[in-house]
């Protein structure tokens, strides 16, 4: 079975937002970078869990990006995988990065494509939709559980107001979210033996760019948060109810 | 030319955040001066005429078996159809589940941008410009769309529903139905309670509460004002509350009218999911907690007293 998971870089949770350029790029300096929390705790992790299950599982990390992002790269391979491919782009326009994935996918002949439910900086959700229907697969998103039996793969995925079950034969596209795995840190093996690891360069294949982001904009400031004594919590309720309206 | 809205359905009920999607879509197509119209997949019980209050002026219908479970390789083929067929230059989503499945399909079998988490309308003022979420709600981006076919899936609960009069037409689109790949063996809903994320209130717990058995102060206070009820990362990872109530940055992202914390600190991550709430209270007996900073309301008060006077509060309220 050949595995590959999808593996973006984003600002670490507790980044500060903020912009620069007049407000048209973000400001990246001093930001830690990690690993998408979805693609890591998630996709990467249960697809690990696949090839401990399987060792002769072939198991690849796919990225696009620029040099920059070879050091998550390399902190994902420290957590497992065989080899990861990076396409040498920088985008932020979905349908260009999933031409991207969906040209290495389709050289490799996958059975399994695994993507994080959405990264945390753009938020788009569409990497594996757009993926799938590049390559013509089936796409099951949002998935909370995973397996895989004579290449018949079972998945709990939420829909609108529950999860419901899915068969389905290989190959095919699935994001991944909480519930597919648990967190784990890489170990000191696991870090040495990443350095080590192929991580091949690719140019881009020529594909449209649909989308630009123009500028960016921050939430307007809160007017401060206006308090209520705790001998008085009534005076909350009254407040919610003739000055917010909202009980 | 139209703009044309996917109607997302469960079980035959159309969903609140398709209403909001209706709205939104019937506002951009009177800025563009074309027509407003709604696209439904699979076996409908509610009457779609309806739909009609929202501005949609046509329903396009699509039944059969295969489109009973939303398949996103089936759906995508028969909504492609669809475009070609009403003349679509945009097509409207909720950016819900549903929404998230399909239109980035849509949008890669087409070749027609897609804006996700959208929170407005378009600026058509110099192109085609959304804005949209992005850090997990700790910014916008303003995104044009570069493409003759544009695709909106809008954030729920960020455009308001505009319900008047109007009743739709409803006829049959006569499309090719392929047979879905993915085979649904169960589906497990949940019911009776208001999905998070169309939640209009949102009660929610941190591990100020010390404890799940101390959870009826929220489910109490939730059931009493018809909110939803939530948590935080750290009390659904030990296994106080199931995992589809976790707001933040790694679980929901939520923007009720009324988002009411107790015993929640605000950690960053946290507030990247419940941010974009109207109103935000918070309830907690450490002035420090950084909620507070976000908050527009709040009592720094031990939960176990202030909770049950707010209750009986409310009580009197409702019985007034």
């Amino acid at each position: 079975m050949k595995i590959l998971v999808c593996i973006s870089k984003t600002p670490d949770t507790t980044a500060k937002i903020a912009f620069t350029d007049n407000n048209t790029k973000f400001a990246a300096d001093g930001v830690q970078w990690i690993i998408n929390p979805y693609d890591e705790w998630y996709a990467l992790v249960r697809a690990i869990e696949l090839k401990e299950a399987d060792p002769s599982t072939i198991l690849h990390l796919v990225t696009v990006g620029g040099a920059d992002t070879e050091p998550i790269i390399r902190k994902a391979l420290a957590l497992g995988g065989d080899e990861a491919i990076r396409v040498n782009a920088d985008s932020h326009d979905s349908f260009y990065i999933a031409a991207q994935i969906a040209a290495v996918a389709q050289a490799g002949g996958y059975d399994l494509i695994f993507t994080g439910k959405e990264t945390i900086d753009y938020n788009g959700s569409s990497i594996g939709g757009m993926v799938a229907e590049l390559l013509g697969l089936p796409y099951v998103s949002m998935a909370t559980k995973f397996d895989i039996a004579n290449g018949t793969a079972t998945i709990v995925r939420e829909i609108e107001g529950g999860e419901e079950t899915d068969q389905v034969s290989v190959p095919v596209v699935v994001s991944c979210q909480k519930g597919m795995a648990e967190q784990r840190i890489p170990n000191m093996k696991g870090i040495m033996g990443a350095r080590s690891k192929p991580l091949k360069v690719q140019e881009p294949v020529a594909a449209e760019v649909l989308t630009s982001i123009i500028s960016f904009d921050l939430p307007p400031a809160k007017a401060g948060v206006k308090l209520v004594s705790p001998d008085t919590p009534e005076e909350l309720v009254r407040l919610l109810h003739e000055e917010a309206k909202v009980i | 030319m139209s703009v044309l809205v996917f109607i997302d359905q469960a079980d035959g009920h159309i969903k609140k955040s398709s209403f909001e999607a209706a709205s939104y879509g019937a506002a951009l197509a009177q800025q563009s001066g074309v027509s407003a119209e709604g696209i439904v997949l699979g076996a409908v019980t509610d009457d779609l005429t309806a739909l009609g209050k929202y501005g949609l002026k046509k329903i396009h219908t699509v039944a059969g078996a295969a489109l009973d479970h939303l398949d996103a390789q089936v759906y995508t083929a028969v909504l492609a159809q669809a475009v070609t067929a009403t003349g679509a230059t945009v097509v409207v989503f909720s950016n819900n589940l549903s929404g998230k499945a399909i239109a980035p399909r849509l949008s890669a079998r087409i070749k027609a941008g897609l804006v996700s988490g959208a929170v407005a309308l378009p600026d058509t003022s110099n192109g085609f410009v959304v804005k949209k979420n992005v850090f997990s709600g700790k910014a916008f981006a303003n995104v044009a769309i570069n493409t003759a076919v544009k695709i909106i899936a809008l954030s729920p609960n960020s455009y308001h529903v505009v319900s008047g009069d109007g009743v739709a037409e409803v006829a049959a689109l006569s499309v090719t139905v392929d047979t879905p790949k993915v085979t649904v063996s169960s589906v497990n809903k949940i019911v009776g309670e208001v999905p998070l994320s169309e939640a209009e209130l949102v009660v929610s717990g941190g591990r100020g509460l010390k404890g799940p058995e101390n959870w009826a102060l929220v489910t109490d206070f939730a059931k009493l004002i018809g909110a939803a009820t939530a948590c935080s990362r750290p009390v659904a990872d030990v296994g106080w509350r199931p995992h589809h109530e976790h707001v933040g940055q790694t679980g929901l992202a939520i923007a009720p009218n009324l988002y009411f914390a107790i015993g929640i600190s605000g950690a960053i991550q946290h507030l990247a999911g419940v941010n974009r709430s109207k109103v935000i209270v918070v309830i907690n007996k450490d002035p420090e907690a950084p909620f507070f900073k976000a908050a527009d309301y709040g009592i720094v008060g031990d939960a176990f007293e202030v909770m049950p006077k707010i209750i009986d509060a409310v009580k009197k309220l409702k019985g007034a």
